[in-house]
């Protein structure tokens, strides 16, 4: 399953939020979107998930330009999860994981026998299944993050976009719910997040985008297009760049603050 | 698997418990009908049995108090779901059958048919139009309000609401203080102590319409609950699914305040007491509130004609019910649904 973006342009009125985006994401592979807020990475998510018309260019799902697809259509390939919120109901975890099932029942039924037996093996496949009977802003924000995504897994859809998921989360959590995003890339999803944390971004993704003014600065393989220029680029600080573990990993450390801490450090 | 069990045990519970009051409704009153006598009357019509109650028994049974059961019965149950369901598609738990102005028009057009020395017929046929038109209008104004859809059909029922009461305290200022201005009053406190069988053949079409696809689309209510973008995301055509609800939930409120009057409260807390009870999945919430809400309303209606030798208006009772015990969920301590 590919998806495939070209020369993707979007305007809120008179003001451009994309423009000219291109790129193709593959299965088995971890997309991460990196660049400052506001430059537009939820809006290209929406024009993915088919939520937004209008713009310009065209979105193709394994060669299918979207725009002729249905809501339901779409739904069967692209499941969405976004960052964990409180809904204004509280529904236990599993009925907020079957209601991943609407797509695959007509319209006027609910779902039966088949669909909870997906649910009870997309809480297992996460890890989550004893979390079954909670409610679901009853638990934490990791716990809920994982049950938006044993929500997308039972949609059956091969395309996962994911909204910033590990916003909001402790440190723990952050790696516990990009392990799980990496596996299941490993298993055959595509999956695309947005992310703002470039040293994560580095040890799990397969390819980076970074955006910033509603362009693609680069898009490669992390090794390839993970520079110092290009964080100072996106966030306008400058920083120092470490590599670790043969390059496996590499980490950012912002020089202004050092050095700031260092000079005090030499006059006193 | 075991707590889905639970709710379809409530949910049967409900059931049993309406046929229940209903059987004790008839009991109560100036002319008690004994069970077994009621068994009688209704056996009769379907098998030749031989008289063994009298005359009067058999008229009260189908001219005053079997309309009155179904009535309060039905009234209670379309309010009731009717508040589930918009508290769903405007995903606010605080969300009232009146929310888009239904009993405002409903009430503006009872007035307006008393004023005009309507018949009882009229009056129903007008505060069912009155309050159908009304939600329509405000449909027509949300259109226009840029920004959020539903922040603006809430908005436009609010102002839409509120110059609808002013007309209908316009029309009580200019009645003949007489006799139309207590009729209006009384109407506006909401009764069913008139209740015949030409209102149930009147409300039945619309309640069904209504009643059927809120029960067939209660799965994807429950999708709708959580967002727009969301609900699209999960396949469900977000837009589509609430113009029926609120097309249905309307029907259902314009029918039942278009014969009791207005009935406030009843549409807030039955839903809300269902979801203590069941839940929040409309899966089981829907028929829950259905059911609990006819149970509630039948019961609140025998206290109307039972407690005092007038009878008390059923806004009136369901107000000093309805409040206390709503106070009482919302402070009760336990876990927050």
């Amino acid at each position: 399953m590919s998806i495939e973006v070209s020369n993707l342009s979007f305007s809120y009125g008179e003001r451009s939020v994309l423009d000219n985006i291109n790129f193709t994401a593959y299965d088995n592979q971890l997309l991460s979107v990196l660049g400052p807020n506001g430059v537009g990475k939820s809006t290209l998510f929406r024009c993915i998930l088919g939520l937004l018309h209008g713009y310009k260019g065209q979105i193709r799902l394994n060669g299918i330009d979207i725009k002729s697809l249905s809501i339901k259509e779409i739904a069967k390939l692209i499941a969405y999860i976004p960052q964990s919120h409180y809904p204004s109901f509280n529904f236990s975890v599993f009925d907020m994981v079957l209601m991943g099932t609407t797509v695959q029942l007509s319209y006027f039924s609910s779902p039966g026998l088949q669909q909870r037996m997906l649910v009870e093996s997309a809480l297992d496949r996460l890890g989550i299944i004893h979390l079954k009977h909670r409610g679901y802003t009853q638990i934490s924000g990791g716990e809920r993050q994982l049950v938006l995504m044993a929500r997308a897994l039972v949609q059956k859809a091969k395309i996962l976009i994911l909204d910033e998921p590990t916003a909001n989360l402790d440190f723990g959590n952050q790696i516990l719910v990009l392990t799980q995003m990496k596996s299941l890339a490993r298993e055959g999803y595509t999956v695309i997040q947005s992310t703002h944390n470039p040293e994560q971004t580095f040890l799990f993704s397969d390819t980076v985008m970074a955006m910033k003014g509603g362009r693609v600065l680069a898009c490669g393989t992390p090794g390839k297009i993970f520079t110092k220029d290009l964080i100072q680029n996106l966030y306008g600080v400058e920083v120092e760049m470490q590599s670790l573990y043969e390059d496996r990993a590499r980490v950012c450390i912002p020089k202004s603050v050092i050095e700031r801490d260092y000079k005090q450090q030499l006059c006193s | 698997m075991k707590r889905i069990n639970k709710n379809n045990i409530i949910v049967g519970s409900l059931g049993i418990l309406l046929i229940l009051t209903i059987i004790i409704s008839f009991q109560l009153g100036r002319y008690p009908i004994p069970t077994k006598d009621l068994l009688g009357v209704l056996l009769s019509k379907i098998y030749p049995l031989e008289q063994f109650w009298s005359d009067r028994m058999e008229t009260v049974f189908f001219n005053i108090r079997l309309p009155r059961i179904i009535l309060a019965c039905l009234v209670g149950c379309c309010l009731s779901a009717a508040g589930a369901a918009y508290q769903g598609v405007f995903q606010n738990p605080m969300a009232a059958p009146d929310i888009l102005g239904a009993s405002a028009g409903a009430a503006f057009g009872a007035a307006l048919a008393i004023y005009l020395y309507g018949s009882s017929y009229m009056i129903t046929i007008s505060a069912f139009c009155f309050s159908l038109l009304t939600v329509a209008l405000v449909f027509f104004i949300s259109k226009r309000v840029r920004g959020k859809s539903i922040l603006g059909l809430i908005l436009a029922g609010i102002m839409i609401s509120s110059l609808f009461s002013a007309s209908t305290s316009f029309i009580k200022l200019v009645a003949d203080p007489n006799d139309q201005l207590p009729a209006i009053t009384y109407w506006l406190m909401g009764s069913l102590a008139g209740a015949k069988l030409s209102d149930i053949q009147f409300v039945f079409m619309p309640m069904f319409l209504g009643l059927i696809p809120l029960l067939l689309l209660r799965w994807r209510l429950n999708v709708l609950t959580m967002g727009d973008d969301e609900a699209r995301t999960m396949g469900v055509n977000a837009n589509q699914i609430r113009l029926i609800v609120i097309i249905c939930a309307t029907l259902i409120t314009a029918a039942s305040v278009s014969v009791s009057g207005m009935i406030g409260w009843v549409g807030l807390v039955i839903p809300h007491l269902a979801r203590k009870l069941v839940g929040n999945n409309y899966n089981h919430l829907m028929p829950s509130s259905m059911l609990f809400g006819a149970v509630f309303l039948l019961l609140v209606d025998n206290v109307s004609r039972n407690l005092l030798t007038t009878e008390i208006p059923l806004g009136i009772l369901t107000a000093f019910i309805g409040a206390p015990f709503f106070i009482y969920l919302i402070t009760r301590k336990g876990e927050s649904y």
